[in-house]
């Protein structure tokens, strides 16, 4: 039609034009976004008044930037769905940082949004101007400049389409002033086939049927799945969990997998790696045939590489072919989705003719509930009134509470001891509920990251476990809360110490404990109340289920300031340069850390 | 297939087909720097103008797991269409061209020119105390000849890089 009249087309066309920020908006809304995490600023404000005209969009204004991306993150890691920010330039998107890289290395799907100084003014040093895609290059999957109108549209559902497929990750859109106000084409989402990045998710049949036969003929064998069972979907996890209970193999999870497979079942080992259960670490060490499925053998599960699992064929499937033979070097190579491959395993395992020595599994068992018996995540709480507050109890009770009251709970941590012990004693039968930043550790990751579980999530229960030195990271995110009525519930385990820092001081550094000590902390149920919140306190044992059930009786935001007992330490401990079979079971083996040789201590 | 479990580093020309967008080298050398591999030689150029098609050249060095890596790395960037290992998959040519400054006294002009001949390398500028030779070959022959005009009076200079590309009817 256009071909035999040009005039009444480019009419078309012209009327077609809108906005470079309508357009986005537009983009975002065809994308299924319906929450965006951001801070306003110059180089932004045409978006924020395409905002204020529309209300399928809605925004949430943190108190800092970086909180923006772990907001994304939680509601991301929650739902499944792509985490949306928007920042301005320069300090905006200098600030989102942080959370770019944590959402690299945990790969969580998130587009961030950064204004930036319009296009001619670009590399003149104007006023909140950074070079964004210079600086996030290697903090995000990919990242784009806006530099033409005409690409605006495409970039941002190619920016989508990149965020949550193959591994997902962090995608920074740049967006010059200009291309927001000046008149832009739309686009709908692309139905071809992107031109370059496909990644591979079918598995590869003989891959497939060499795993199984390698599982068949094991006599010690163990899955040990990751968060990408969890970012391959919901389906993913039911099938893991099919699949450990067709086979009765052993199950271990990584940090970020846990909930992919159910805590509650007999079959699990609980958490591997560094403080992780001694029958998940000591069956990693000794099993012969190891089925690796969305996990990266990362070295906070390794160990001493050249000590790990030295006996056995490993089996490693993952969706990122550069995650293959990285750290460690495998006998079979599956590149794929987590689900897919979970299937295919399943399909073939109940195809093969092979059975399984059941003797030898029985065997193998009998060893391993050797190993549980050790009962290595125990600890002596005293229960005598008045009595000091063990961490790991607190933890414990703010499970078993929870679990009493049936709601559906989600769980963020901050990072240290707080977060080992959480992920020790809070145990999930469900993906998704479970939000942590494992890879990069990033103190002050919980509070806003559990603000963005709230909003994806408005009637579920979500409780940021936190230390109260990382919780001081991003305090200024109870603002935030209480704007939108957000009922998180803060949960403060308070030694006073940065604990992690403390262990290590004590363990690996005579007990000098430079700079771990926190001086003037504030009085956090008074730092509550000024935050428009409740604040309420338990300083001894008896004191510890009624502050738990009013916390979780309150529809409000609550932090809860548990003292707890200052020389607590987190074990099991897998101390640093140390094999698998080399684990501190408790304070009374702590010794065992003082043979840490210099290779150790260099280790972080 | 290499031995993932070999521990002897090996040289590698990796040829990688990229969108010709910007950035994109700074990508690739990013990787390398950030994640500490080796770059021995880096060439990129456009090849395929209508697709808007580059195509970097890198020679680097390491184990066959570093290499390995070095390839899934190459390969999961958004803007990176193939990779082509090509001193694993087979027989490659491997050019470079490099101009050559030579600055000696009348005594040693008549040796510099003889072995220019003998290295099929060609005048193109002369003033009656220098020599700019132009020399395209494999990188190890261009270092002989480097080492040859060292004696005579090599001043500078100046190489493009390694182009590379598979014998016979292979492509990328």
């Amino acid at each position: 039609m256009a071909a035999e009249d040009g005039e009444p087309a480019m009419a078309a066309r012209t009327e077609a034009l809108q906005p470079g920020a309508e357009v986005l908006l537009r983009a975002l809304k065809d994308q299924g976004v319906e929450v965006v995490f951001g801070y306003p600023g110059g180089a932004v404000l045409p978006i924020y008044d395409a905002i204020f005209n529309q209300n399928a969009i809605r925004h949430i204004l943190v108190r800092h930037e970086q909180a923006a991306v772990h907001a994304a993150e939680g509601y991301a890691r929650s739902t499944g769905r792509v985490g949306v920010v928007l920042v301005t330039s320069g300090p905006g998107a200098t600030n989102a940082v942080t959370g770019l890289v944590d959402a690299l290395m945990d790969s969580v799907p998130v587009v961030c949004l950064t204004g930036q100084v319009p296009t001619h003014l670009i590399g003149n040093d104007a006023f909140q101007e950074a070079d964004t895609t210079g600086i996030t290059r290697p903090a995000t999957k990919h990242n784009y400049l806006v530099k033409r109108s005409e690409d605006l549209a495409r970039v941002v559902h190619e920016a989508f389409y990149v965020a949550r497929s193959g591994r997902p990750g962090p995608v920074v859109i740049d967006l010059p002033k200009d291309i927001l106000i000046g008149p832009a084409p739309y686009s709908p989402p692309p139905v071809t086939e992107h031109r370059s990045y496909r990644p591979v998710v079918e598995p590869d049949p003989a891959r497939i049927a060499e795993a199984v036969a390698l599982l068949r003929a094991a006599k010690r064998p163990i899955i040990y799945a990751g968060g990408g069972v969890i970012n391959a979907g919901e389906a993913a996890s039911a099938t893991l969990t099919r699949f450990v209970r067709e086979t009765g193999f052993p199950c271990t999870n990584t940090l970020m997998g846990l909930g992919a497979f159910p805590a509650s079942d007999p079959h699990f080992l609980g958490m591997l790696g560094m403080h992780g259960t001694y029958e998940a670490n000591l069956a990693m060490h000794d099993c012969d045939v190891m089925l690796a499925i969305g996990a990266r053998f990362d070295d906070r599960v390794t160990g001493r590489l050249n000590a790990f699992s030295p006996g056995s064929k490993k089996i490693h499937a993952d969706i990122d072919p550069s995650s293959i033979n990285k750290n460690v070097a495998v006998d079979v190579a599956i590149v794929g989705d987590a689900g897919r491959v979970l299937s295919a395993l399943l399909a073939e395992w109940q195809r093969s003719a092979a059975r399984t020595d059941t003797q030898a599994l029985a065997a193998w068992w009998r060893q391993i509930d050797g190993w549980r018996a050790k009962e290595s995540l125990r600890f002596t709480q005293s229960m005598a009134p008045g009595s000091i507050i063990k961490p790991q109890h607190a933890i414990r009770r703010l499970y078993e509470i929870t679990r009493e009251s049936g709601r559906e709970v989600f769980v963020t941590t901050e990072v240290g001891q707080h977060q080992m012990w959480a992920a020790q004693h809070f145990h999930f039968d469900r993906p998704n509920r479970w939000m942590t930043s494992g890879g990069l550790g990033t103190m002050g990751y919980g509070l806003p990251a559990a603000m963005g579980v709230q909003i994806a999530h408005p009637d579920a229960l979500v409780i940021d476990i936190a230390g109260e030195a990382s919780i001081l990271m991003n305090i200024q995110e109870m603002s935030t809360l209480s704007q939108y009525r957000l009922p998180v519930k803060v949960f403060i385990l308070n030694n006073e110490y940065m604990g992690m820092v403390r262990q290590w001081q004590e363990l690996l550094h005579g007990g000098r404990y430079s700079e771990s000590y926190t001086a003037a902390l504030p009085d956090f149920v008074q730092l509550a109340q000024s935050f428009h919140a409740v604040g309420l306190r338990a300083k001894t044992v008896d004191e510890l289920d009624d502050v738990i059930r009013e916390m979780l009786a309150t529809d409000r935001t609550v932090i809860a300031d548990i003292a707890v007992d200052q020389k607590e330490n987190c074990f099991p401990m897998i101390p640093s340069g140390a094999a698998h079979n080399e684990m501190i079971l408790g304070p009374d083996q702590e010794g065992r850390a003082a043979g840490i040789t210099d290779e150790g201590l260099v280790l972080v | 297939m290499a031995n993932p479990q070999d521990t002897t580093p090996r040289t590698a020309t990796i040829s990688v087909l990229v969108d010709n967008e910007s950035g994109v080298l700074a990508r690739v050398i990013g990787l390398f720097s950030g994640r500490g591999y080796n770059i021995e030689s880096l060439t990129v150029a456009p090849v395929d103008r209508d697709r808007g098609q580059s195509r970097i050249n890198v020679v680097t060095s390491g184990t066959e797991m570093v290499i390995a890596q070095i390839k899934a790395q190459l390969d999961r960037l958004v803007p990176v269409h193939r990779i082509a290992d090509l001193t694993e998959e087979g027989p490659h040519l491997a050019r470079e061209m490099a101009l050559i400054k030579v600055i000696c006294a009348a005594e040693k002009r008549a040796e510099a020119l003889r072995l220019a001949d003998a290295f099929r390398a060609r005048v193109v500028d002369a003033t009656t105390e220098s020599f700019v030779f132009e020399m395209t070959g494999n990188p190890d022959k261009l270092d002989a000849f480097f080492d040859l005009m060292r004696p005579l009076g090599l001043a500078e200079v100046s190489r493009t890089g390694v182009a590379a590309i598979a014998r016979g009817t292979r492509t990328i």
